[in-house]
């Protein structure tokens, strides 16, 4: 009689031509998969998340997580396939596990009913690979920078790889997709690529206020100027209907004061709450696209995918994969953003020259500095006072290295950051 | 159960498709043969997307390797129906799809019963021996109902569409470059431009000009320049659309724009939002797009259009009332979109703007309807038997407009008549320097080795671990064997992918059964909607490389 996994085993244990670096192909490869060392991550319970989890739980892993903050909605139904009408209002988190583990006999599903930022960073380095299936660029940030927060470097700032907790990480919006690879100080990182996603198109005040001509230009007026003015103090709440609703009949108003067609409840929904379609195949195809390199990064029962690849299916079939490379002076993955200063430099100087630089300018607000275990500077708190004297000190009293690579820690970073301290006034041999 | 609200259910895909596509959606009845896992993830992916009905036939009890790659059975169904059980489970995914299933094999009933076919709108075929899937299309070419074939083979899959034709209006392109006509502006929008006296208005209004007057405006001054030539007559398309336009060209239309702006106090150009729109449209005058894109032309000139019968499709009649549109009141052009993209502008300026498209691409449609019920007279039929809203319809997407022809799968896979095409298709991918390519047709043409090794052995290459070195050799001599077949003699499949293609065993991996599945219900959708182009061609998928190609076998 066959083997429940028979299908997997088949993959796992025949050697190949066309198989991963180091892969060993046998039944241990299978125990691997399915022991207690061998723990994966789904964050997200959503579209891509219930895709993730069944295609994980079909593929021989046992051990896995998911969490998820979010409540299940009607219109989630079309393709959060684990979740029911009578479901409607419970946590994603909570049902998805539920339902995964009572269809695939032997899976442990454990769920977190939570935000990704409410966990600590020990929590995320339990597993082996992370498979985001988020929509949001903040959530991918924030995942992203705990996970190179494992990064640890060799003294010639080469990754030491046994630090590295590679990601999968997938994206859908209609007909369109996409799928990465990250593994954290080899290839980008999310924040190496940043650039890959352009910022969100805003409407103009003055147009909002005084030449609106579209309808979402109406819609925006009523939901982000009126709103403030006539129902003060009130936070809006797009899942509030009645909020809603009262957007969208002064949209309509709006727009029939100035004769503009086209406002209609479900545009005024998907203006205010920047609805993005999605159907099930989509996310069907990118999630199990995920979910095999998953399987590859801890099998290496195939080569991997290097290292980003696109999916258009509205008009044909269509794939582009890039090899990325990642970006030397990425202030998320690499040993350190380098910063050029002098031995003879106060700290106080040092952390003003931070503050005037292009990259590090642009995440840091009020930064507390350490080097090792040493903390040389924390801004705000109880060790302020007692910290304060070393501003006064010369970084290269404090700092007696070579090429010290400091620890830069700050409310407005989700995670430590890395600045290695190049001297211009020393000789480096 | 409870009944939930449709809109409310389907509204993150009816922003895609719109009710229209969404009511052919919840009109269509599925056959699925085989619900192994690649059948199963393709009906729940049709299911959630609110199919009428689905029926599924197969004759194959629930196994443990069932349990082990499909989502849509359970562990206390071993041994039962696996038609029956799928299709208890994924009626729980959607109360308002009925689904029912026929405990029979596949292969029988289209000998026994070929008429059940007829029932549906569409078949899809899963996991379906070569064999048999071309016995499928004759059948469904029959009765002329599309047929869908998807295989998931270990780490690769093949994915198909088979219908002789499908017509697409509503394409939806991704980018389309917005139809303003900048090129060649019609009479009412040179009277709209001709309007406004940008020397003498006020600052305000200034900076809340129209770019599309601001253009025309600025194009004249560049056309006399350029040209030498004082004429205010409009241009006519064939006259205006030159071949590239040089770059000192386009240079001195910038100039002329950035010469209209206005100073500030201080005597420098001001940095009006309406100006910078102009500078990026300018590629409308000086290089506009093509005016009939390629695709396109082909419609205008296929037979179906040109040799018109009573009995034609109502799209080749409008298509042929465009084209004779086109030789006269459209000047070569296709009717106007209508649409504008936003602006910078007043409101009242960019809503007269916005009419003017309108009324002109309405006045664009009274003209091509005109046509169309002049043929709908010569043919022999009813004048109302096209409505307004069709052509209209047609009008609007006349620049997107696709039609795709799938040959049999006969012609595909057999015999001498094919051999020319696939042919060619086959030896330049694998002579190619391409390697995904090369591995895409090495993957293909091991599809269909796998199935002949099977017709000869009656088991996959690989399929038990004692005989993969023997199997190896065995199916790269089937490759050779298709490749002489099909008239590529000296051609050679990758001997690695031979090698990987017995490894897999055959396999039925729960990722690629998803990929397969997703990929298959997304163009089910397509051909049911008539909505967005579905793959032209056989899609390969390569999971090993994650690639994906589409060979036009």
């Amino acid at each position: 009689m066959e083997d429940r996994w028979h299908d997997i085993d088949l993959i796992l244990n025949r050697a190949g031509n066309l198989v991963g670096p180091g892969f060993e192909p046998g039944p241990e490869l299978r125990d691997l998969l399915q022991s207690d060392d061998t723990r994966v991550l789904c964050v997200g319970a959503g579209g891509l998340g219930c895709e993730i989890l069944k295609d994980l739980a079909l593929s021989g892993f046992v051990n896995i997580d998911v969490i998820d903050m979010d409540t299940i909605d009607v219109s989630n139904l079309n393709r959060q396939f684990l979740f029911r009408p009578r479901d409607v209002g419970k946590s994603k988190a909570l049902v998805a596990a539920e339902r995964i583990n009572a269809r695939v006999s032997g899976v442990q599903v454990v769920p977190h009913h939570c935000r990704i930022e409410e966990k600590p960073a020990e929590f995320y380095k339990q597993f082996t690979v992370i498979v985001l299936g988020l929509d949001s660029l903040e959530a991918r940030r924030y995942m992203n920078s705990v996970v190179c927060s494992f990064l640890g470097f060799e003294d010639d700032g080469s990754t030491d790889f046994s630090t590295i907790k590679p990601m999968v990480d997938g994206g859908t919006e209609g007909f369109k997709g996409h799928a990465r690879v990250i593994y954290p100080g080899y290839t980008p990182c999310f924040e190496c690529t940043l650039w890959l996603f352009p910022p969100q198109v805003k409407f103009p005040l003055c147009t909002l206020a005084e030449t609106p001509r579209t309808a979402p230009h109406c819609i925006e007026y009523a939901h982000l100027i009126l709103w403030g003015q006539v129902r003060q103090g009130e936070d809006f709440d797009a899942d509030n209907e009645e909020h809603m609703q009262w957007v969208y009949q002064r949209a309509l108003e709006r727009s029939q004061q100035y004769g503009i067609p086209g406002v209609t409840y479900q545009l005024t929904q998907g203006v205010v709450k920047n609805i993005i379609p999605a159907i099930a195949s989509t996310n069907a195809i990118i999630s199990a696209v995920c979910v095999l390199e998953a399987i590859k990064i801890v099998t290496m029962c195939s080569p991997g995918l290097n290292n980003y690849m696109m999916y258009m299916g509205s008009q044909g079939i269509y794939t582009h994969t890039v090899a990325y490379e990642r970006d030397p002076k990425c202030p998320i993955c690499s040993p350190g953003v380098p910063l050029d200063v002098e031995q003879s430099m106060t700290l106080k100087e040092v952390l003003d020259k931070m503050m005037v630089d292009p990259v590090l300018s642009t995440l840091l607000k009020k930064p507390s500095v350490s080097y090792g275990s040493k903390n040389l500077y924390v801004a705000q708190g109880i060790f302020e006072a007692d910290t304060r004297v070393n501003l006064q000190k010369t970084i290269g009293e404090l700092v007696p290295d070579e090429r010290p690579i400091l620890t830069v820690n700050d409310k407005s970073l989700s995670a430590p950051m890395r600045v290695m301290l190049r001297f211009t006034d020393k000789m480096v041999m | 159960m409870e009944v939930v609200d449709k809109s409310r259910r389907y509204d993150r895909q009816i922003r895609i498709w719109g009710s229209h596509g969404q009511r052919n959606l919840e009109n269509s009845k599925v056959a699925l043969i085989n619900c192994s896992a690649t059948g199963s993830e393709v009906l729940k992916n049709l299911v959630l997307g609110g199919i009428a009905s689905f029926c599924i036939v197969d004759n194959a009890k629930v196994t443990r390797r069932d349990l082990g790659n499909n989502f849509l059975v359970e562990h206390s169904h071993l041994g039962e129906s696996r038609a029956k059980v799928v299709t208890a489970l994924l009626q729980e995914l959607n109360e308002s799809v009925a689904g029912s299933y026929v405990e029979e094999d596949p292969s029988t009933l289209m000998s026994s019963n070929p008429a059940f076919f007829s029932n549906f709108t569409l078949v899809i075929a899963t996991q379906v021996h070569e064999l048999e899937t071309v016995r499928l299309d004759e059948l469904c070419r029959q009765m002329k109902i599309p047929l869908l074939v998807a295989r998931s083979y270990g780490l690769v899959g093949y994915l198909r569409v088979s219908v002789p034709e499908h017509l697409v209006i509503e394409s939806k392109p991704d980018n389309s470059v917005d139809d303003l006509r900048l090129h060649s502006p019609f009479p009412e929008l040179l009277e709209f431009v001709n309007s406004f006296d940008l020397i003498n208005m006020d600052d305000l209004m200034h900076q809340h000009i129209p770019f599309v007057v601001l253009l025309l405006k600025a194009a004249e001054k560049w056309r006399k320049l350029r040209d030498g030539v004082h004429s205010s007559a409009v241009p006519s398309a064939e006259a205006t659309i030159s071949p590239v336009c040089a770059s000192k060209d386009r240079a001195m239309l910038k100039d002329i724009i950035n010469g209209m702006r206005r100073q500030s106090p201080e005597g420098l150009p001001t940095d009006h939002a309406n100006f910078d729109e102009a500078l990026k449209a300018a590629f409308h005058v000086h290089s506009p797009p093509v005016a009939i894109p390629s695709e396109v032309q082909s419609i205008l000139d296929d037979s179906c259009a040109t040799q018109l019968t009573a009995e034609s499709d109502d799209f080749w009649i409008i298509v042929s009332a465009l084209k004779s549109f086109m030789d006269n009141e459209g000047n070569g052009q296709l009717p106007l979109q209508g649409s504008i993209p936003d602006m910078h502008a007043l409101t009242d300026l960019y809503l007269s703007l916005q009419h003017l498209y309108r009324d002109k691409a309405e006045a664009d449609v009274s003209h091509v309807e005109a046509r169309v019920q002049a043929l709908l007279k010569k043919l022999g039929r009813d004048s109302n038997s096209i409505s307004r809203e069709t052509v209209r319809l047609i009008c609007r997407n006349a620049r997107n407009l696709r039609l795709v022809r799938y040959r049999t799968l006969m012609e595909e896979f057999g015999g001498e008549s094919s051999s020319n095409r696939g042919c060619s298709v086959l030896q330049i991918a694998l002579h190619g320097e391409q390697s995904s390519l090369h591995e895409a047709a090495s993957v293909y043409v091991l599809l269909r080795a796998a199935d002949k090794f099977f017709a000869a052995y009656g088991r996959y290459p690989g399929c038990y671990d004692g005989q993969i070195e023997a199997d190896v050799p065995a199916l790269k001599s089937l490759t050779t064997q298709i490749l002489n077949e099909v008239g590529a003699t000296g051609s050679s499949v990758s001997d690695d992918c031979v090698v990987e293609m017995c490894r897999f065993g055959a396999a039925e991996l729960h990722v690629i059964a998803a990929v397969m599945g997703g990929m298959a219900a997304q163009e089910v959708i397509k051909v049911i909607t008539k909505q967005f182009t579905p793959a032209p061609g056989t899609l390969i998928y390569n999971g090993i490389h994650a690639t994906m190609n589409i060979f036009y076998l």
